[in-house]
């Protein structure tokens, strides 16, 4: 099937601002950390955990997904969360610690919430994945026609809350789809001693859930899977799982030495950048000239920047404010 | 002889090294405590010295693979399990507290579960609700689980050796901030003398890391180190502070406690965990019951007031016992 030039070119811009993002953020982070990292110091405390190279799998999903759709995301959820169309500057004073953001400072970076978006994302692995359960749950309960998507990587295919979701997801006929991003490893822990099949695409149709894999550097393919994915799950046929091939291009968090990796397989995976890989494309049928892909990464830059000063410039919660929001 | 000075997190590897030299049946289960060496160096080295067979990178499969460490533990095996932190003890729950904790009971004593689960607690830097939690209190109520939390290389190393030869399940929390790593807030008292031999300390005997007769500060862990840094500067003031290190909160050496209350007449307890419902209240229970009498005021806590911990930094500081804040009440009790 043929992708239409608008298709592309917000598929190629949504890749650019989540690159940008990241790109921003790992620079910042290490504002006021240095020259002996601090992860306690700086104007983001804390870990962090950037999705760099993994844009095409976040990006194919989300642009078939309504604001009135459900996604869970993981700790590496930048990405996704601006896939789903998070205002930058919300995002951004939150990772900041800010009160203007998402969160009100209460939650940082692995915790966006925006239920406006019907997103949230959090840090302990796998635990997303049952709760897009049960938002698929309650659509199915008020005959909706939206969608629950499920964010993971292969180091969450591993933990029971994965298996336990997918054969509740298959019993129930619900509208979810589970998206495994597999970047080959957990922190340091490589899938092949990890996991015991070679794709989880089979621990998907053990499940009876129909299961893809697809080329996640490749944001057309993600896009084609993610298709038919969440068409099946608005019909009302069930759930579906894509597992995607990707990589990250940074550290599992910023300040990780990557004692793990083998020589030379970093740089071999980043000539699989997917925002290049779009771009050639794009470039071939004459659909984005060199100067169009500039003026997108300056504007994206921009935006970025923006986001970062409204954040810079919002003030921070007071100490008291902890005591609040422990209870409804 | 000049003293040799590890890390807590090179004291923690120190003393599990020598273990598995010792006993063939100890091993180390968790997740990146292989090659990385375990997220916060508890496990640094130990693959290139014991191999890929007793050095275990797990999948992220808590029930799993704690499950498994019971299993194990119950053919006579010691395993070493780390949770990578305290707070995803939440996935893995059940095995800890229905069946780590409860099977030696219920098998009327005949069945032992002789395991080490290994925990980093605490938070301070930025790491918010989910990666910051202690939980220590949460363990101690249930019945069966022995809790270990060390505040120096020199106690980290004995009470490693201790956990590992105990025949019970030993819940063994660090705090992230005492293991003297490199990326975090740079840290005096996480680096000390340590010796080469293999030595225990026996757990429910608390140590007096400091000797005073104003105040008595009773605390554990990082709050323990903060309370030593108080101490300081409140003897600067003319006001003695002695500090208790518990060492081990269960079982937990309430004569230590008792008798200092007895000499200082006043009790400040500093606990990084939340107040209610856990040990800063248990203290307090046993302070009341056994020496109300020597108290000439009433006991004071400090402790996350009841909220999951929060991420922008003057929430989260604000939270936490402070030096500023144990200085502060130390001073009040002394006045009082
Ligand atoms: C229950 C739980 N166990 C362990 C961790 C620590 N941890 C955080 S991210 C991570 C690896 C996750 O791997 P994967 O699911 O493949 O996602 P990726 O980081 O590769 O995006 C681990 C082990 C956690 N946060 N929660
Ligand atoms: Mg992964």
């Amino acid at each position: 099937m043929a992708l239409s030039k608008e298709v592309l070119l917000d598929l190629y811009r949504t890749m650019s601002k989540i690159r940008a993002v990241e790109d921003r953020l790992g620079v910042v982070y290490y504002e006021g950390k240095l020259p002996a990292f601090d992860i306690a110091a700086g104007v983001i405390p804390g870990e962090m955990h950037l999705y760099t190279g993994q844009e095409a799998v976040a990006t194919g999903v989300c642009a078939h997904l309504r604001k009135d759709d459900w996604v869970s995301g993981t700790h590496r959820s930048h990405g996704h969360i601006i896939a789903k169309g998070v205002d930058l500057k919300k995002m951004m004073a939150e990772i900041f610690g800010r009160k203007t953001g998402l969160c009100h400072g209460y939650g940082g970076h692995m915790h966006l919430f925006d239920p406006d978006l019907h997103f949230g994302c959090g840090g302990i692995v796998a635990a997303g994945i049952p709760q897009a359960v049960g938002g698929a749950l309650a659509m199915k309960k008020h005959n909706e026609d939206r969608v629950a998507v499920a964010f993971l990587g292969e180091g969450a295919a591993n933990a029971g809350a994965f298996h336990e979701s997918m054969n509740l997801a298959a019993v129930w006929k619900l509208p979810l789809v589970a998206v495994i991003e597999d970047n080959l490893y957990a922190i340091s822990v490589p899938k092949t001693i990890s996991t015991s099949v070679e794709s989880n695409v089979k621990r998907g149709v053990a499940y009876g859930i129909p299961a893809v894999q697809v080329d996640g550097q490749d944001v057309i393919a993600v896009y084609e899977a993610a298709q038919e994915a969440v068409a099946r799950a608005r019909r009302g046929e069930g759930p579906s799982l894509i597992e995607a091939a990707c990589y990250r291009f940074r550290g599992h968090f910023e300040g990780d030495a990557e004692g793990y990796l083998s020589k030379g397989e970093k740089e071999s995976w980043k000539e699989k950048d997917p925002i290049v890989i779009l771009g050639e494309k794009m470039k071939a049928k004459g659909w984005l000239t060199d100067a169009e892909a500039e003026s997108i990464q300056v504007e994206m830059t921009g935006l970025v920047a923006e986001a970062e000063t409204f954040a810079r410039e919002s003030p921070f919660p007071a100490p008291e404010e902890a005591l609040e929001n422990v209870f409804a | 002889m000049t003293e040799r000075l590890l890390t807590q997190s090179k004291a923690i590897a120190e003393a599990i090294a020598q273990e598995m030299e010792r006993d063939q049946d100890v091993f180390v289960m968790g997740e990146d405590i292989g090659a990385y060496g375990g997220i916060f160096g508890a496990t640094e080295g130990l693959l290139q010295k014991f191999g890929p067979e007793r050095i275990m990178d797990t999948p992220i499969s808590e029930t799993g693979f704690v499950g498994a460490g019971i299993g194990a533990a119950m053919e006579g095996m010691r395993p070493i399990v780390e949770i990578m932190f305290a707070d995803f003890t939440g996935v893995v729950t059940d095995q800890l507290i229905n069946h780590m904790a409860k099977i030696h009971y219920m098998s009327g004593g005949t069945v032992k579960i002789p395991m080490v689960v290994m925990l980093a607690m605490g938070g301070g830097y930025g790491d918010a609700a989910q990666h910051s939690q202690c939980l220590y209190g949460m363990f101690a109520h249930i019945p069966g689980i022995k809790i270990v939390v060390p505040s120096s290389p020199y106690d980290a190393k004995g009470l490693m050796i201790q956990a590992i030869r105990d025949d019970n399940p030993v819940m063994y929390f660090f705090h992230k901030g005492t293991q003297g790593l490199g990326w975090m807030t740079p840290n005096p008292r996480a680096t000390g003398p340590v010796p080469e031999v293999p030595y225990t300390i026996p757990f429910g005997v608390a140590d007096i890391k400091r000797e005073g007769k104003d105040v008595t500060i009773v605390s554990l862990g990082l709050m323990l180190q903060r309370s030593l840094d108080a101490a300081e500067k409140l003897a600067a003031e003319g006001i003695e502070a002695e500090v208790i290190d518990l060492r081990t909160v269960v079982p937990l050496d309430k004569k230590t406690i008792i008798q200092s209350v007895q000499k200082t007449h006043r009790l400040l307890i500093v606990d990084e965990d939340y107040k209610s419902f856990g040990l800063s209240g248990e203290l307090s229970a046993i302070v009341a019951e056994e020496a109300l009498e020597y108290l000439d005021t009433p006991v004071k806590r400090l402790a996350v007031p009841d909220v999951p911990i929060p991420y922008s930094r003057p929430m989260e500081q604000f939270i936490q016992p402070s030096l500023e804040t144990i200085v502060a009440n130390a001073r009040g009790l002394a006045a009082a």
